[in-house]
């Protein structure tokens, strides 16, 4: 569905992307993970396209989603980035109605289509009630599922999420990913998510991505990535990986003493 | 869209239109100014159809016009650079158009129509070479971030300033009527003015008011507006010309005026809420409302004289914003 092929990105002399290569397939969730500073919103805002890149594509379909125009773009692809300095009077609706401008004009005149598709969004996400708040008073949560349902008003097949669990507590990292998992396996979007969380990561992903300076170390299932060898060496941390107590999927552990 | 504030708002602009046309050196019933736009002046009010037709209408289009464009790019200058201390001034169009008309009044015109028109003019193309330079200054490639344009915008000021002070302190003559003209006040008769901006109102402010949409994507930050789809360089250049040109035109004819394109959109934000798409018209009729207010309370405040606008505007514009400042008590309107 979406395929980065060898994007490099320059902050400066600086190089913080080398090369990276990625598929990320319709139906499937896959984990971005690395230490801070891996590159890991550098790769999220370069795919889409706000951040000049020095090489490489991002394709979708045979189109390259770099030399297309920005409402294009949007039609292909949505972001989620983190729930900071959110403009604290809209209400969560126009919020998430401004998610269909990529198929609105200039002046951003919304039909009743757009209404639906922005209330279905609100519904997926499970803040329908949450419509007429003032976003500035909404939790942390409350806003980032917001900005889940503005990116799905975008009615794109592709989902690039930007850690959108850092500011949760665990109740609501649960919730979110339980969505953002649903939204991967029963409406088949591609969903790119960088995560901060091993644990999350390995939980709700079907594959997961280790970027580390700049690069792909390595990229597999969660059983396949998160193993002692590889973790330790990406952050530079001894750690022991034990098997989950009922899922099937690891658990990393850091091994201090 | 919600029609109640706007209906508020064009209340309250006629209720001072009216005031303008009445109140002045002479004071005109509102019966004779029925009897002289209704067509058939008798001889009685004769006199008071040439104050309202030559002196009192011109004034209050012009002032109602430089008004609305300072409210309406004071509330696109607030939301293009994301900054509650943005005003039309922001970027240096002010000091621009300052440099440009003590320029212009250095030089001795001669008394005449075209020299009359020497210093608006001057003001203009300097307010406009100014936006076009500081835009030029900030940008990096393709891209001209906020920043930088507030900072080479600031800078420019600055040296601007100097300049325009150094001039003044060299010149002879017109240095009062220099002084006059930065407070805001250079009240001209007739309707030359006022055709003279008109078309440059109208491209301004029509843009302006097409621009709701994409100012209430910008208001997400630049990756966000552009991940909805907001081609964001080109939106920001054209509604930045717009509200520029708008200034510049006001800035011309009626001097620097101080306070409205600030205040007005905060008290329309506070009160009728951030969305752009209705906030731009309500600054708009709001800041042609405040500013005749202002003109009006400029001719009585010490009459038979005439104080310059300018201090007006600051004089009961800042505590006026104090106090509804002070009023809101719900946090982060902004």
């Amino acid at each position: 569905m979406l395929k980065i092929e060898n994007l490099s990105v320059s902050y400066g002399a600086r190089r913080v992307l080398q090369s990276v290569s990625l598929d990320l397939h319709a139906g499937e969730v896959l984990a971005l993970i690395g230490p801070n500073g891996a590159g890991k919103s550098t790769l999220v805002r370069a795919a889409s396209g706000v951040i000049p890149v020095q090489a490489g594509r991002v394709g979708v379909n045979g189109d390259d989603l770099l030399a297309l125009s920005a409402m294009r773009r949007a039609r292909y692809l949505a972001v989620v980035p983190q729930a900071t300095s959110l403009p604290p009077a809209f209400t969560a609706w126009e919020t998430v109605l401004l998610g269909r401008t990529p198929y609105l004009n200039f002046l951003g005149q919304v039909s009743t289509k757009d209404e639906e598709i922005a209330r279905q969004a609100l519904q997926k996400v499970d803040a329908f009630d949450l419509a007429e708040r003032r976003v500035g008073e909404l939790s942390g949560g409350e806003q980032q599922r917001v900005l889940l349902a503005r990116a799905l008003a975008q009615s794109t097949p592709i989902l690039l999420l930007d850690e959108p669990t850092v500011h949760l507590d665990l109740q609501h990292q649960v919730a979110l990913m339980e969505i953002v998992r649903s939204l991967a396996h029963n409406d088949n979007l591609a969903v790119l998510i960088a995560l901060h969380d091993l644990n999350l990561a390995a939980r709700y992903a079907d594959r997961v991505a280790l970027l580390v300076a700049g690069e792909i170390k390595a990229a597999g299932t969660p059983r396949q990535v998160l193993t002692p060898e590889i973790i330790s060496k990406a952050y530079h941390l001894p750690v022991q990986v034990i098997p989950h107590p009922y899922a099937d999927v690891p658990l990393v552990l850091p091994d201090s003493r | 869209m919600k029609i109640r504030p706007l209906i508020y708002c064009l209340f309250f602009l006629l209720l001072t239109v009216i005031l303008s046309i009445v109140i002045g050196a002479v004071f005109i019933p509102l019966a004779d100014v029925w009897r002289v736009f209704t067509g058939q002046p008798p001889q009685s009010v004769s006199a008071a159809a040439t104050i309202i037709l030559t002196l009192r209408l011109p004034r209050t289009a012009l002032v109602l016009l430089t008004g609305a464009a300072l409210g309406g790019s004071g509330a696109a200058y607030q939301g293009l650079f994301r900054n509650p201390l943005a005003d039309p001034y922001l970027i240096g169009v002010a000091s621009g158009a300052g440099l440009g008309a003590v320029l212009a009044m250095n030089i001795q015109w001669p008394y005449s129509f075209w020299g009359l028109m020497a210093v608006p003019a001057a003001a203009f193309i300097g307010a406009l070479l100014t936006v076009f330079l500081v835009y030029a200054l900030a940008r990096i490639g393709k891209t001209v971030p906020t920043t930088n344009l507030i900072l080479a915008g600031v800078a420019f000021s600055s040296f601007a300033t100097a300049v325009t002070s150094f001039l003044m302190l060299q010149s002879t003559g017109e240095l009062r009527r220099a002084i006059s003209w930065l407070l805001g006040g250079s009240s001209q008769a007739g309707w030359g003015p006022v055709l003279t901006i008109l078309p440059y109102l109208a491209i301004g402010l029509g843009i302006l008011l097409l621009s709701g949409h994409a100012l209430n994507l910008l208001q997400f930050g630049d990756d966000q507006a552009q991940q909805l789809g907001l081609p964001i360089t080109r939106t920001r250049t054209l509604i930045l010309l717009a509200a520029s040109l708008a200034t510049a035109a006001a800035v011309s004819f009626s001097g620097i005026i101080g306070f409205i394109g600030l205040i007005v959109p905060h008290v329309m934000r506070l009160w009728f809420g951030a969305d752009y798409r209705r906030l731009i018209p309500l600054s708009l009729i709001g800041g042609a409302a405040a500013l005749l207010l202002s003109d009006v309370l400029a001719r009585v405040i010490i009459a038979p004289q005439e104080l310059p606008v300018g201090i007006v505007t600051a004089l009961f514009g800042a505590p006026f914003f104090l106090w509804v400042l002070r009023r809101a008590k719900n946090q982060g309107y902004w």
